[in-house]
């Protein structure tokens, strides 16, 4: 079976300063891999390389089996095929939450207005937002503003999920329902990689976790493995660093 | 603030009461207070006025009511043409505003010399004084003698066009500057193209967010229309200028200048709104 991502020696440079170094990785349909690691260690900017939100400076990414780093691709085309959640949610401001949803249903997909409601008031509800379609974003909480988010992202059937931080900007006492949410997205199907500062939810919701440490992934594994008995000393002091902040 | 009994039987306290009571009389108190310095300022400035030596002279010579009846059918039908002229101008400069605000946008190499002509242009035309723009277009370029030339008017048009789209360009592009990438990375993220993501993520909140200092040009633009008058097209201010030639009155400038003002009022009131409302939204956030 071909995986959904296949990343194969991925290289990124920002200005001389290499911030992935020869990573690999792959992740197989309905997998959820977790990616974590200190801050500038790189896992934002390997999910926008997958996004191609930036370009690779030397390495493959695969998706489904094809080359989506070859520049001849369509770039928009292979958007589609991924769905982004970011730290800061990023919803669109002027537009209510429904039509936050619908927007690249209509626009992207092409479907009918009616027919793009109906299956974002389908989202909506899924994500326990129903009552809200006709809100603006700011009239909502941090966390419901993360679950519309979600919900965008899962309305148009992604083949991949990318979660990037997605409870960094939550008040403590919101993180939980979004971090419940994913949970859902994982008992699902739904293949994701994620990037999260959150050990704990790391070692329930992961397949494998991968710690990068300065661009490169310094060790993968079970979360089982990973988090009760790390091969590498850096991964040691960097899980004692963050189990003693948290 | 009601001093009725609530759905939960609720009825103020004293103290509330009493305080309900001070803040109305705290505001009867200051309408008052506005009224009354509002009557010694006007009665000021109306007995510094007309008591000055030259009075006499300029009531005549500036307000005479029978000029003024006499005149107005033919200002009004002059304003009639700057109010047409207003409304095409404004729209061309918008479209042609915009137009220039998203070539500047375009990033592909291929779009280099447009987009380097749109700036050229953005430079040019917020230098050029408008009335040497309105007179190369309306004297310049009949000299040219080429068949098919527009009509003064609709050369004088062109000028406003030229000069407040270049305004107007600067107001757009730096509403779409102001959009956060956050919302392209988000949008493109979920397979909209750039062209989608401009049309309805980018300029809608851009729009949105510039409308203030857009109106406000289009005001400056209501009031520039008039320059036209001084390439022949008989406008409000031609026509007051004509009648004024005919009794050596001043009084038909008068008119064609208030009838500019009350032709401002709607305009620059829905600005002001606009603005409040912006300022309003951007504070809640
Ligand atoms: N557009 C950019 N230009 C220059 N440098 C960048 C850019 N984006 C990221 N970097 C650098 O790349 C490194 C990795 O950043 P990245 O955002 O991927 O880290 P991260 O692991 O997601 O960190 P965090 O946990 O804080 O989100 C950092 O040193 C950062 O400064
Ligand atoms: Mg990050």
């Amino acid at each position: 079976m071909t995986p959904v991502l296949a990343c194969d020696s991925v290289r990124k440079v920002f200005h001389g300063n290499v911030v992935l170094d020869d990573v690999s990785l792959t992740v197989d349909e309905g997998e959820a891999v977790v990616l974590i690691g200190a801050s500038g260690s790189g896992k934002s900017t390997l999910l926008r390389c997958v996004n191609l939100l930036e370009t690779v400076d030397d390495g493959t990414i695969h998706l489904d089996g094809r080359d989506i780093t070859d520049p001849r691709v369509n770039a928009d085309e292979v958007r589609r095929n991924i769905g982004v959640v970011f730290q800061s949610y990023n919803l669109f401001p002027h537009l209510t939450v429904l039509d936050n949803i619908t927007l690249a249903l209509r626009r992207v997909h092409k479907r009918r207005r009616r027919d793009a409601e109906q299956h974002a008031r389908r989202v909506l509800d899924q994500v326990g937002l129903a009552d809200r379609a006709g809100a603006y974003p700011d009239r909502l909480s941090g966390g419901q503003q993360q679950r519309v988010a979600i919900a965008r992202a899962l309305a148009s059937y992604p083949r991949l999920l990318l979660l990037d931080e997605v409870t960094s900007a939550l008040d403590p006492e919101l993180v939980g329902e979004v971090l419940a949410l994913v949970h859902e997205l994982k008992g699902m199907g739904i293949t994701m990689v994620i990037a999260t500062h959150e050990m704990g939810f790391a070692r329930e919701v992961a397949d494998r976790v991968c710690f990068l440490d300065a661009g490169r992934i310094l060790e993968s594994g079970p979360p089982a493995e990973l988090f009760d008995a790390p091969r590498e000393e850096r991964t040691r002091r960097f899980l004692a660093r963050v189990s003693a902040r948290g | 603030m009601s001093l009725t009994p609530g759905p939960d039987g609720y009825t103020p306290s004293a103290r509330q009461r009493e305080r309900i009571a001070y803040r109305r009389r705290q505001s009867v108190r200051s309408v008052a207070i506005a009224a009354v310095s509002t009557l010694v300022l006007g009665v000021a400035l109306m007995l510094g006025v007309t008591g000055s030596p030259g009075w006499q002279r300029v009531r005549e010579s500036f307000l005479d009511a029978s000029v003024a009846r006499a005149a107005l059918p033919s200002v009004l039908s002059g304003l009639w043409l700057n109010l047409r002229l207003l409304v095409f101008c404004a729209v061309g400069a918008l479209a042609l505003g915009l137009g220039i605000a998203l070539l500047r946008t375009l990033r592909p190499a291929v779009f280099f010399p447009l987009r380097a002509l749109a700036t050229s242009y953005t430079y040019v035309f917020r230098g050029a004084p408008l009335i040497i723009v309105l007179y190369v277009m309306t004297f310049g370029v009949p000299g040219l003698r080429l068949s098919g030339t527009p009509s003064v008017l609709v050369l004088g048009g062109i000028a406003l066009v030229l000069v407040y789209g270049a305004y107007l360009a600067e107001v757009f592009r730096a509403g779409i500057e102001s959009v956060h990438p956050s919302q392209w990375a988000a949008a493109r993220s979920l397979g909209l193209t750039y062209r989608q993501t401009l049309r309805h993520v980018v300029l809608p909140q851009a729009v949105r967010r510039v409308a203030p200092p857009m109106l406000n040009d289009l005001v400056a633009m209501q009031k520039d229309v008039g320059l036209i008058s001084l390439a022949g097209p008989v406008d409000a201010i031609r026509a007051a200028q004509i009648v004024t030639a005919e009794t050596y009155d001043f009084t038909p400038y008068i008119v064609a200048g208030v009838l500019f003002v009350l032709l401002a009022v709607p305009l620059v009131a829905i600005t002001d709104r606009i603005t409040v409302r912006a300022a309003r939204r951007q504070g809640a956030v």
